[in-house]
């Protein structure tokens, strides 16, 4: 192996100890950072779109039926997610970090390539688009037929239970995003920072339009962060089986770049099979989101 | 015993729906290049690009089987 902290040595790097995989602790800090932008990133975006569904579902809850115990099913939901996040997140960072990365990288691949299918399948009119309009709609009205009744704390059943299972369903796929990206990075605070953010800007938003958020891009959220999840999973996941990426950390822009050029291929070419005038999913957006 | 034996099964449905997702093929083709890049990390060979390859070959699969299966119908 080159001892490549020798070579920083006498190039006059300070910080020069050397760390598994025969790299310097400068580079691995170097690639940290980076890897650190992207995590924020992933999760954010992830977060923006499952916080957008759930928002649909909370609207219509609590517009129909009055906002006490919808906002009740939202705080037990919010509280469940960031439990879940609580326990779970440190007891996985105890795992050894190839095991960690092999599982994390295998459920981010898994999670990743759904998303990018989906997306994928939406943008070139094989599967109908995400319409939080209809939707809102749909939930509003059943909302309204539903009958009323009263458990313990909670004015409204149907209205705790529907906000409570909106957000902690939506919230689910998230908090384990956080969970693996944060693990694997040492860094939950971060991730969990990512998805607070994304939260709290679709409320705001929510809270401005009075409505769903139909305007929001959700398929061209939806397939970057396909491409960012399937990316790190893919990487993770060489690194956790024993493979060494050349290049090291630098390896993974490769890697969203092949995957997102790769994708974007892919939705060409299911839209011409499909002859419908329809990109939600420009390649200069996606590529600008990714 | 017939209530607890569904909310067990609905319990295994949502996790498998959570976890596998729309196609299972994925899954388990994630779970076949996992192994087949430790075989060959572990005999010393370059095993980098078996996951990114499996990976986006069975992105293209799965989505050519839903092109096959919308022009049946």
């Amino acid at each position: 192996m080159k001892d490549v902290c020798a070579l920083a040595r006498i190039g006059g790097s300070t910080d020069n100890r050397q760390v598994p995989g025969g790299r310097c602790h400068r580079d691995v800090d170097e690639g940290h950072g980076m890897r650190d932008v992207l995590l924020v990133a992933a999760v954010f975006l992830a977060c923006t779109v499952e916080a957008v569904e759930a928002l649909t579902i909370v609207l219509a809850v609590g517009m129909s039926r009055g906002w006490r115990s919808a906002l009740q099913g939202v705080g037990a939901g919010l509280l469940s997610l960031a439990v879940l996040v609580a326990a779970l997140g440190p007891a996985l960072t105890l795992i050894p970090l190839d095991v960690l990365r092999l599982v994390v990288g295998g459920l981010l691949l898994v999670f990743g390539l759904g998303w990018l299918r989906k997306a994928i399948l939406r943008a070139s009119g094989f599967k109908a688009l995400h319409d939080e309009g209809a939707i809102y709609a749909r939930q509003l009205a059943a909302a309204q037929a539903a009958g009323r009744t009263q458990r313990a704390l909670v004015g409204d059943w149907y209205a705790f239970t529907l906000s409570f299972k909106g957000v902690l369903l939506e919230g689910l796929e998230v908090a384990f995003i956080v969970i693996t990206f944060g693990s694997n990075q040492h860094n939950i605070p971060l991730a969990a920072l990512g998805a607070a953010i994304g939260v709290l800007l679709v409320a705001a938003a929510g809270v401005a339009v009075r409505g769903p958020l139909a305007r929001v891009p959700e398929n061209t959220l939806k397939f970057a962060v396909g491409v960012l999840l399937t990316s790190f999973g893919a990487f993770w996941g060489a690194e956790g089986a024993g493979a060494s990426w050349p290049g090291a950390d630098a390896a993974l822009l490769g890697v969203i770049t092949v995957v997102l050029a790769t994708a974007l291929m892919l939705t060409a070419l299911l839209h011409r099979l499909r002859g419908r005038p329809l990109p939600p999913v420009s390649p200069a957006r996606a590529a600008e989101v990714a | 015993m017939a209530t607890s034996t569904g909310r067990l099964r609905a319990f295994g449905a949502f996790w498998w729906d959570f976890i596998v997702g729309d196609d299972w093929r994925i899954a388990a083709g994630v779970v076949a290049a996992f192994v087949v890049t430790a075989v060959l990390a572990h005999n010393d060979i370059a095993a980098w690009w078996v996951i990114p390859l499996a990976a986006l070959g069975m992105l293209a699969a799965s989505l050519a089987q839903v092109v096959r299966t919308t022009r049946r119908q």
